[in-house]
């Protein structure tokens, strides 16, 4: 009985070392991937000089990369950029306008940005579709996006990872404008809270559109580009038969939750032992 | 030691499951192109080129160093013709002079010198025969699988109409030879200026209106480099029918169709169970349209009952007006499958409607260009995580219980501790 009192408070203590290390180090790891740094990718590279004129030949760019064009007064310039799920975009565009002795009233600009489906995403916040005065040297555009979803319903609109195209162009104007001289520059910056929601959703194929002329077939064989789909889900060659959840940080956060109560358990108990302790002295 | 050890590893065992991120596949297949790029260049070179009032220079001389610059800075790769319209015929008898448009390079490998010693020998002469010379630049370029690009330069409006050079390019987009063409105005008029905007939207290009030679330079330039980096996205014809059972059946890529005001497309998709169906629609605005305007792309079951639909409306300037849907089947197997039909492969019917209304003097029969990206996937399930959770909050709970459970137990085990040496 004595020994077992006097032993109990040391391995207590190795117990709880090893606890609070092993907690420590679960929290390192879970930490990155609750806040992973916000800042756009560092993937900026060369200054963009082109604009594509079509969904189809939109030009890529890269998040955080500058654009600057000279373009006509009417064009309507199209770019394109990937993201992420759990990225929220926004394009920022100014256009010095042509001269105003040149111009002969208000031009209205706008930004639109359309998913790889081509279907209109909505601004959050940010002047759409200002309206330059016929003096303003410059019209300043700005779209925020929503946060791009890691999944969503096949019937809904929400964001969803893959391309993203955005068209500049002017809406209002005067018809003796168009042709002038315009100076665009844009740039798409993103934020990433590296938290995409839903948990665990999984879009199996980015809303990236296919890019090649499409060929009729003539009779309804299967199409060649998609493997046939089973049941269960496959996460790095395990098949877990559909009945485990799929893995996610709450896997992290469940089995730290289980080593913090285990660890406060343990202390709990050790304080109580403790004071009994003192009481017999 | 050894408790530390297995602990750790029943810690970062789940971390083996966490899924790899950003892992986004590479651009959509590129194919590679089976022929070069090939633009044209159509120079106007009627009298009225001789004005002096582009920098003080004639406009022909700047047309003139325009050319030979791009001809300096030509991509090896791109195949760059050029034609000549009212170039030699200096007299006034108009059925002649409406006839004269002489291809001045051919479309192929470019001999740089002699290029520029046949533009120097350009002099203002004659009428300003523009259809014609679209309608010979069209025949020029050939057909082919790529897109051909055509940059017109021009100071004056055509003046041998009919035929009417919009019309022309409307013609000449219409017979599925992908062709684009760029218009460039020279110090344009009003009447130019309407003209060649005309040609650009019905042919899906660009105006632009040159002040200066080197506006003039930079923009051919900048066409040209358009031309060699876009040529090969070009989408494959297709024929929508007017009701699904007898709709051509398509696979995953790009098509082009034409569909007339007030009129449906249908096509027709295998989807099989366990995979998703993408598909997006642009109709391109190549006219005036009344001011308010929409598009409906439906996916329907061979039997007409809808599955989902995607939908835009706008009004004012714009060039396509698009939207696009996504559709799995459900996941039940059997029972409720729609498109599952009676046996074969499953098969998704797609329709495309327009709510355009043609402007006042605008082509009323030609159907508009439609644009279909068609792309079928696997289909992705409805996340779930049962049983787990996460947070911070989860966290603290956890170790709240734990702590006044250890402490709970501590206490009893002292009271039966104390109870025992009662007893």
């Amino acid at each position: 009985m004595r020994t077992l009192t006097s032993g109990t408070p040391r391995r207590c203590g190795r117990l709880l070392t090893a606890g609070t290390m092993a907690t420590g180090i679960a929290l390192l790891i879970t930490t990155p991937a609750q806040a992973a740094p916000s800042p756009s990718p560092s993937a900026s590279g060369d200054i963009v000089t082109k604009a594509g004129t079509s969904f189809l030949t939109a030009t890529a760019v890269k998040p955080a990369q500058p654009v600057r064009l000279t373009a006509s007064t009417g064009d309507y310039l199209y770019w394109s950029v990937e993201t992420e799920a759990g990225q929220t975009a926004e394009v920022a565009a100014t256009v010095t306008l042509p001269a105003a002795d040149a111009r002969h009233g208000a031009q209205t600009w706008t930004v639109e940005v359309f998913d790889g489906l081509r279907r209109r995403q909505a601004c959050t916040a940010g002047a759409q579709a200002p309206t330059a005065s016929a003096t303003d040297p410059s019209v300043a555009l700005d779209c925020s996006l929503r946060e791009v979803r890691a999944w969503a319903e096949p019937w809904s609109g929400d964001p969803l990872p893959g391309t993203y195209y955005i068209r500049l162009s002017a809406i209002d104007l005067p018809e003796q404008d168009l042709g002038l001289t315009i100076q665009v520059s844009m740039q798409i910056t993103v934020a990433d809270n590296g938290d995409p929601v839903p948990e665990g959703g999984d879009l199996q194929a980015p809303l990236v559109p296919a890019g090649r002329p499409g060929s009729v077939l003539t009779s309804a064989s299967p199409s060649p580009s998609a493997s046939p789909a089973d049941g269960g889900i496959d996460w790095g060659g395990i098949d877990w038969g559909g009945w485990l959840p799929d893995a996610s940080t709450r896997w992290i956060w469940t089995t730290a939750g289980g080593v913090l109560a285990a660890v406060a358990g343990v202390a709990g108990f050790a304080l109580t032992r403790r004071s009994r302790r003192w009481q017999v002295r | 030691m050894i408790s530390r050890r297995r602990f750790l590893a029943a810690l970062l065992g789940p971390l083996a499951l966490i899924p790899p991120l950003g892992a986004l596949p590479a651009h959509a297949d590129e194919t590679t192109p089976t022929e070069p790029p090939n633009v044209e260049l159509v120079l106007d070179v009627s009298g009225s080129m001789r004005a002096a009032d582009v920098d003080g220079r004639t406009r022909i001389s700047v047309a003139q160093q325009a050319f030979n610059d791009v001809v300096d800075a030509l991509p090896a790769e791109t195949h760059l013709g050029i034609r000549v319209l009212g170039a030699t015929y200096p007299g006034k008898d108009k059925t002649i002079a409406c006839q004269d448009t002489q291809q001045l390079v051919p479309v192929g490998p470019m001999d740089k010198a002699g290029a520029k010693e046949a533009i120097a020998t350009l002099r203002p002469t004659g009428y300003t025969p523009v259809g014609l010379a679209l309608r010979e630049a069209a025949k020029d370029l050939g057909t082919g699988e790529t897109t051909r690009r055509i940059v017109l330069i021009t100071d004056g409006e055509d003046t041998c109409a009919p035929p009417d050079p919009c019309d022309v390019a409307r013609e000449l987009a219409a017979q599925g030879t992908h062709l684009v063409v760029d218009t460039l105005g020279l110090v344009p008029d009003e009447k130019v200026r309407k003209q060649l905007l005309c040609i650009a939207t019905a042919t899906g290009g660009s105006y632009f209106a040159a002040q200066s030679t080197e506006q003039l330079t930079s923009r051919i330039q900048q066409l040209v480099d358009r031309a060699k980096d876009t040529y090969t996205r070009t989408p494959a014809g297709v024929t929508g029918a007017d009701r699904c059972d007898t709709a051509p059946l398509l696979s995953t890529g790009v098509y082009t169709d034409r569909e007339p005001f007030s009129e449906h497309r249908w096509y027709r998709v295998p989807v099989e169970p366990g995979q998703e169906l993408r598909a997006s629609v642009s109709i391109t605005l190549d006219r005036p349209l009344r001011n308010d305007f929409g598009v409906l792309l439906r996916a329907t079951a061979p039997d007409g009952r809808e599955l989902v639909r995607g939908t835009d409306a706008g009004s004012g300037r714009t060039d396509v007006i698009s939207t696009g849907m996504r559709w799995s089947a459900s996941e039940d197997e059997g029972g409720d499958d729609p498109v599952a039909g009676a046996g074969g492969t499953p098969v998704v019917c797609i329709v495309i409607s327009n709510s355009l209304a043609p402007g006042a003097a605008a082509d009323q029969t030609t159907g508009l260009p439609v644009e279909l990206v068609i792309d079928v996937v696997d289909s992705s399930a409805a996340p779930a995580s049962p049983g787990l959770g996460r947070g911070w909050l989860l966290l603290g709970l956890l170790t709240v219980t734990g702590l006044v459970a250890g402490v709970l137990v501590g206490w009893l085990v002292r009271a039966w501790i104390a109870f025992r040496r009662v007893a």
